[in-house]
């Protein structure tokens, strides 16, 4: 069956071109059915596929389906690479891709039917872009995908592309990607010149040949480019104006899929880091920076996406921060269960969104439990998933992430954990404000309440039941030995770097003590939150350091003054002065020249015969002389 | 024989065609005079190849042949343009009531 894995992204692209070459013929439910049809039909070969890696004495197997470029001594094919990880990745973007496609047909229903089938076709698009870049078997095609994927996550911002605002929003998340990009890019360039081969396999296998420095500053670059797509310090900031989007491709795009490209990216290159140690120490850093600046603005944004949207990029910093000490599993783990939880989160918020009429202020909401029954109860498990609270899914991932994070250095582990607890603090003020209390819009909304149809309802449903249990697929030995599944599962692929870190495991006391003390922390916030905001939520303008972190730091406005304004400056410089004066000046001097000169050699042409002669003899004469004095 | 007669001879009558060609304005007279030139060249052509005959008979019986054929071939060219010119200049005549060259400096416009 692995041998034909190019069919799992041959399904969304042939639903992408039928959806946006016929948009305008197709009817709408022939759109929807087209439109997850295809994702179905991945996510079955995709399980099949899955079957077959889980199967012990599996290979990975890599499918070349044409060569892509050969020069010299470079050659690139264009394969796939179907592996533990590239076969888990597939599932959880085929399978929550799925359910958003679903989910999709009911919610973005009231668009113009051109339209409508617009939007399946960059959702179809993305999803074929996404598979691309996890199937890939060198840094190329990852590269091709993770350019894709950022074009769709452009489209799919400016979708209501007539309100100009959305529209800065997909600039700057295509601004900022491009900034990150270009890290990766010099990467693959450097490994090229290095390894002479981009594919993983060669490339892995001749990390250790090549210096530290040099794998210390190719893991750097790519590195950068993560900090781009997963949206970390310093580059973050395209993510939360990326919620301009339709509700449900903020549930895929920046939540679920594409935003841990650069965690498959960096899991993926595995080794390299583990011989890079400083690499390692700055992707901790810096997911662990992210983990704390997100969190802390969480806490006191008033749009129900927002909130959502920093939490995203708060739990990314935590998937690189297992990245950065080392525990892959762990991320990749924390991303699996993030996919679950988060796009449950978005995907309810989503219903709460429809049911108030484009309502996004958390403050006009209020008192929903009653009106969404179900959207209330799977929000709720969302919420006590990524709050961390056992035995819910988020518990066992972010532990397992904490926990190597410990055994690297306490610091981290403290830090950490007041990240966590800001989590679940933000998330309980979201779902107090939101579910709980009196409703505060208008008596219109009020009347117009109603829970979602089951087109919504259904895969808020199956991604609650994911994000309750996938936590059960990581049990960390001291529970029970032998029953981490997913490590197990991975192992292969984490093979070589496990091979080269020091087994120094924490003893069992200590990680219970560790594991008691998150969630005793997480709880604490937690009720805090849900007494206070249920009872009288916030409501007034906040000061001070609240009004900090409304403003998000003031990051945006910082990045305007330090570069967006100088280069606006520096291109205004050069447009007035150095345009008009030097540069025109120049084309404009090489017109009047020719002009000046021809009109000097025009008296010559006096149009006397005599003249002419004369002119004719004097040159012969001339020539004479020169021929004479050769000689 | 010496060829320097033949040289100087062929050299007075070109000077005396480029210098009619130069200072005259008449188009008759300048007509003249290129054929001055022309027949300073053919004299000079003329009296090369019969020096060279002369020196290279013995070996070859056609030596300096087509110095004399070349002559004849700038007479026949000679020919055809003083019946294109002189055609010209009455036209010019016809039409000016003139044969002055100066007259004709109308074309640089």
């Amino acid at each position: 069956m692995s041998k034909l894995v190019f069919l799992v992204p041959l399904f969304p692209l042939i639903g992408f071109l039928i959806n946006g070459l016929a948009r305008k013929s197709l009817s709408k439910s022939l759109t929807g059915i087209i439109g997850s049809g295809v994702i179905l039909a991945s996510f079955v070969v995709s399980l099949l596929i899955f079957v077959e890696v889980k199967a012990e004495g599996f290979h990975p197997v890599v499918v070349t389906l044409f060569d892509f470029i050969n020069v010299g001594k470079l050659n690139i094919p264009f394969a796939f690479q179907v592996d533990q990880l590239s076969s888990l990745f597939l599932l959880i973007i085929t399978g929550v891709g799925f359910l958003i496609h679903v989910y999709s047909t009911s919610y973005m229903h009231e668009e113009a039917g051109e339209h409508f089938a617009r939007y399946f076709a960059y959702l179809n698009l993305f999803v074929f872009s996404m598979l691309l870049l996890v199937l890939g078997a060198n840094f190329v095609i990852l590269f091709i995908g993770w350019e894709c994927v950022g074009l769709c996550s452009y489209l799919l911002i400016g979708y209501w592309f007539k309100n100009i605002e959305y529209g800065y929003a997909a600039r700057k998340a295509f601004v900022m990607n491009r900034i990150g990009d270009f890290g990766f890019l010099i990467a693959i360039f450097w490994m090229i010149s290095q390894f002479g081969s981009v594919t993983f396999s060669d490339v892995f296998s001749k990390a250790n040949t090549a210096s530290t420095a040099v794998l210390t500053g190719i893991t750097l670059l790519l590195f950068v480019g993560a900090t781009g797509k997963s949206a970390q310090i310093p580059l973050y900031t395209w993510l939360p104006d990326a919620m301009a989007g339709p509700t449900p491709v903020s549930a895929l795009i920046h939540a679920a899929t594409m935003v841990t490209a650069g965690i498959y990216m960096i899991a993926r290159s595995n080794i390299l880091y583990t011989l890079a140690p400083v690499s390692q120490t700055v992707v901790a850093v810096t997911g662990l920076a992210t983990a704390i600046l997100a969190a802390t603005i969480a806490l006191k944004q008033n749009d129900i996406k927002k909130v959502l949207a920093y939490s995203t990029v708060s739990q990314l910093g935590y998937m690189f921060l297992g990245l950065g000490v080392g525990a892959y599993t762990g991320a990749v783990f924390h991303v699996m269960t993030h996919a679950f939880f988060k796009a449950l989160l978005f995907l309810g918020a989503g219903s709460v969104i429809h049911a108030i009429h484009n309502e996004q202020d958390i403050r006009k909401m209020g008192g929903l439990r009653k009106y969404l029954p179900i959207t209330h109860i799977t929000f709720l498990l969302g919420c006590l998933a990524i709050a961390g609270i056992p035995p819910f899914s988020g518990f066992f991932s972010k532990d397992e992430i904490l926990a190597a994070a410990y055994e690297k250095s306490p610091v981290y582990y403290i830090i950490g954990v007041f990240g966590a607890m800001l989590t679940a603090f933000y998330m309980f003020r979201l779902y107090a404000t939101t579910f709980l209390g009196k409703f505060r819009g208008t008596p219109e909304q009020e009347h117009h309440l109603h829970e979602s149809p089951a087109a919504i309802t259904f895969p808020l449903i199956v991604l609650a039941i994911l994000a309750v249990v996938a936590g059960f697929l990581g049990i960390p030995p001291v529970m029970s030995a032998n029953s981490h599944w997913l490590e197990h599962f991975l192992a292969p692929v984490f093979a070589e770097s496990t091979k080269l870190t020091a087994v120094q495991s924490t003893p069992a006391s200590t990680e219970w003590l560790l594991m008691i003390i998150s969630v005793v922390l997480a709880l604490g916030a937690l009720l805090y939150a849900w007494n206070r905001f249920s009872k009288k939520p916030d409501l007034s303008e906040p000061t001070g350091f609240g009004k900090l972190l409304e403003n998000k730091w003031y990051v945006d406005e910082i990045y305007d003054a330090i570069i967006v304004k100088p280069i606006n400056a520096f291109a205004k410089f050069l447009n007035n002065v150095v345009e008009k004066s030097v540069i025109d000046w120049m084309v404009n001097g090489v017109g009047r020249m020719v002009q000046y000169g021809s009109r000097q050699i025009r008296l010559l042409q006096s149009g006397q015969v005599g003249s002419y002669v004369l002119m004719m003899v004097v040159g012969i004469v001339i020539l004479f002389l020169v021929q004479l004095l050769k000689k | 024989m010496a060829i320097n007669y033949y040289i100087f001879l062929s050299i007075t009558l070109f000077c005396i065609g480029v210098a009619g060609v130069l200072t005259r304005r008449n188009a008759i007279i300048i007509f003249m005079c290129i054929e001055l030139m022309l027949n300073a060249v053919n004299l000079l052509l003329v009296a090369f190849s019969k020096m060279h005959h002369l020196a290279m008979k013995a070996s070859n019986v056609n030596a300096g042949i087509d110095g004399q054929i070349f002559v004849f071939f700038i007479m026949v060219v000679a020919a055809a343009e003083v019946s294109v010119g002189l055609a010209i200049i009455a036209m010019l005549y016809r039409n000016t009531h003139s044969v002055d060259v100066n007259f004709l400096n109308r074309l640089k416009h």
